[in-house]
């Protein structure tokens, strides 16, 4: 589909400014979204060395091929990394700032300048972190929850990782409070809450946690500062602090972060399914509810992962059962998910495998997060693989394919091209074989007991320890597969038309690319009735 | 858009609510000769919450504000308060 030939789109739209300066000084919504994606796939190719760098330490007992201090630190910085840098960020700020203004029929975000500032943020963050990698101490060794008391005695560099998480979270307070303000003032004449696209809804959702939760972040590091310049105990015990205060406030911020990280790919998956079903989403309303509902009861179940580090029994008990609380709405979207694939007239594209592949694997993962809720259990698995196993599964095989099921959606709109996809699906079929071989046997491993963050274990683990590393490479191979075509589809792939998936929503009714303010005129949707996902 | 127009505060009110900071202060500082056990911190905590309200109310105008932000920031509260409670599930009965 070609555009009409006055019409340039925002590639081509550089408003007088050359080179890199049409991007770092631009405030367009998806000029600032995709540099957020660069930035984000830069580092998430970083944190997948790091990660199989500890698989290969984990392929034999002892010291294979790092020593233990090496170690701590591939686990701490992959993890900061990962976490900090890629799936918090991740779908909101990329697909967030790209799609969000165009799905409710706005020109850009509310505050276009404020959003620009928030990548500064974002990459001076990265800076810190970095630095705390190559300066004094060498790079962090406490692991990225940085808990007391051992995180304020190490002789590593511990303060600037922390530092750096701060100034992320600062930046992800101003996206969210962005993209809050935008859905209040900037819809389309007509498009109502009750019509806004369940994307649009989860962004919301998460942008409040976003502004909630984050300054816990800002909180503690002024309490870390102040404790060890002014010697005001907080937490180290030998001030007269307490260290379970400092795993109070840390998972505070960082269980709601979880929800920032997953109702995102949610709303993906909300948008993905019912397009390739063919038919609207299977009770929209409670989709909506449970969105909200996810993001309320989320803020107050973060103490489920500290059953074992000497809370009293009673909050063990809340806890535990507030945590079995926040399952209910994550099980009605699921439902609804398969009651929209149901009897619909169902095509089989890559967008829809990774949403099929985020259904599988968010269950296992989900499944496996009520053993870790239930005190009993917990105890038993506490610090072994299997909590490692749960969380990759929830925030890799869930929120990292439902990112790749949404760059699979949304690249020939973005850029205008389609990618091959047949490599495509082989990229999905080897990624999601390796997920499993890598993950499923450390849900075994840690049963039986191996710890997790050593760099060695017991000679009874060798074998299931082989498997997992061989998945690690299957997974990392397929990986590369997936990257390699989706960045040749958008440099020399085919021309893709305006709407190629037969998508309902208003992104599809733009040109692809969008030209620079999404529409020439801001659509009415007054007339309409249907829900536009 | 109706948020421009200005709201001017009397004298008498802003003297008002100075005096029942000033006298909410004295009662912070009196009440820790009171042995309440653990409800201290609680005690602490209900009064200076009562003065983070006055100040938003009259001073930070949140009372002549759109209806909005005074339930944005009502949830806020709401929420902080919920942590709070929750967090002294544990400290409280450990
Ligand atoms: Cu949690």
């Amino acid at each position: 589909m070609s555009e009409t030939a006055a019409q340039l789109n925002f590639f081509q739209e550089t408003q007088g400014r050359k080179g890199i300066l049409a991007w770092i000084l631009s405030t367009d919504h998806k000029r600032i979204g995709l540099m957020y994606m660069y930035t984000i796939m830069v580092f998430f190719i970083v944190g997948v060395l790091l990660g199989l760098g500890i698989k290969m330490e984990l392929i034999a007992p002892g010291l294979t091929v790092m020593g233990p201090q090496a170690y701590n630190s591939f686990f701490t910085v992959h993890g900061v990394i990962m976490i900090f840098v890629i799936v918090i960020p991740g779908l909101p700020a990329i697909f967030g700032n790209f799609f969000l203004p165009i799905m409710i029929g706005a020109k850009d975000v509310a505050f276009p300048k404020l959003n620009l500032f928030s990548w500064y943020l974002f990459i001076i963050g990265i800076i810190t972190v970095l630095i705390s990698l190559f300066t004094f101490g060498g790079p962090p060794d406490t692991g990225w929850t940085f808990y007391a008391p051992y995180s304020f005695k190490t002789t590593t560099n511990m303060f600037p990782a922390v530092l750096g998480a701060f100034i992320l979270g600062f930046s992800s307070i101003l996206t969210g409070l962005n993209f809050i303000t935008t859905i209040h003032r900037m819809r389309a004449p007509g498009m109502r809450w009750m019509k806004m696209p369940l994307f649009a809804w989860s962004i919301y959702g998460t942008g409040w946690i976003q502004l909630f939760a984050t300054p816990i972040v800002g909180i503690t590091l002024l309490m870390i500062i102040a404790e060890r310049f002014l010697k005001i105990g907080f937490f180290d015990p030998a001030l007269g602090g307490d260290p379970i205060l400092y795993q109070h406030l840390f998972w505070i911020y960082s269980h709601p972060a979880v929800y920032i990280m997953i109702l995102p790919a949610m709303g993906v998956i909300s948008e993905i399914i019912p397009t390739f079903a063919r038919k609207g989403i299977f009770g929209y309303n409670a989709v909506v509810i449970s969105t909200m509902a996810i993001a309320i009861v989320g803020y107050f179940v973060w103490a489920h992962h500290m059953f074992t580090s000497g809370m009293s029994t009673t909050a063990q008990f809340v806890f535990s059962l507030l945590t079995f609380f926040v399952a209910i709405p994550s099980a009605i979207k699921v439902f609804n998910w398969v009651a929209t694939l149901y009897k619909g007239s169902i095509r089989l594209e890559v967008p829809l495998i990774w949403a099929l592949g985020f259904l599988f694997l968010f269950m296992i993962g989900g499944f496996t997060g009520l053993f870790l809720g239930a005190v009993a259990t917990d105890v038993h698995v506490h610090n072994t693989t299997f909590v490692v196993a749960h969380f990759h599964y929830i925030i890799f095989g869930g929120m990292g394919s439902a990112f790749f099921a949404a760059l699979h959606y949304w690249l020939p709109k973005m850029y205008g091209r389609m990618y091959n996809k047949y490599w495509a699906t082989v990229g999905w079929a080897t990624f999601f074989i390796g997920f499993n071989v890598l993950y499923f046997p450390m849900f075994i491993l840690g049963y039986q007991g191996m710890p997790r963050r050593y760099y060695d274990y017991l000679d009874q683990f060798h074998g299931l320890n082989i498997v997992s590393t061989l998945g690690a490479f299957i997974m990392v191979a397929g990986i590369f597969v997936i990257i390699l075509n989706l960045i040749r589809g958008a440099r020399h792939g085919e021309q893709a038309t305006m709407n190629p998936w037969e998508g309902r929503s208003l992104e599809w009714t733009v040109p692809s690319p969008p030209p620079l303010e999404n529409f020439d005129e801001i659509p009415d949707l007054t007339k309409s009735s249907a829900h536009p996902a | 858009m109706s948020e421009h127009k200005t709201h001017i505060t009397s004298y008498t009110t802003h003297f008002m609510v100075l005096l029942a900071l000033l006298i909410l202060t004295w009662a912070t500082v009196s009440i820790t000769n009171i042995n309440l056990g653990p409800y201290s911190v609680t005690a602490a905590l209900l009064i200076a919450c009562l003065k983070a309200t006055l100040v938003l109310l009259y001073f930070m105008h949140l009372k002549f504000d759109s209806k909005i932000l005074k339930i944005s920031f009502s949830a806020v509260m709401v929420v902080f308060a919920l942590v709070i409670l929750l967090t002294f599930f544990d400290y409280l009965f450990r």
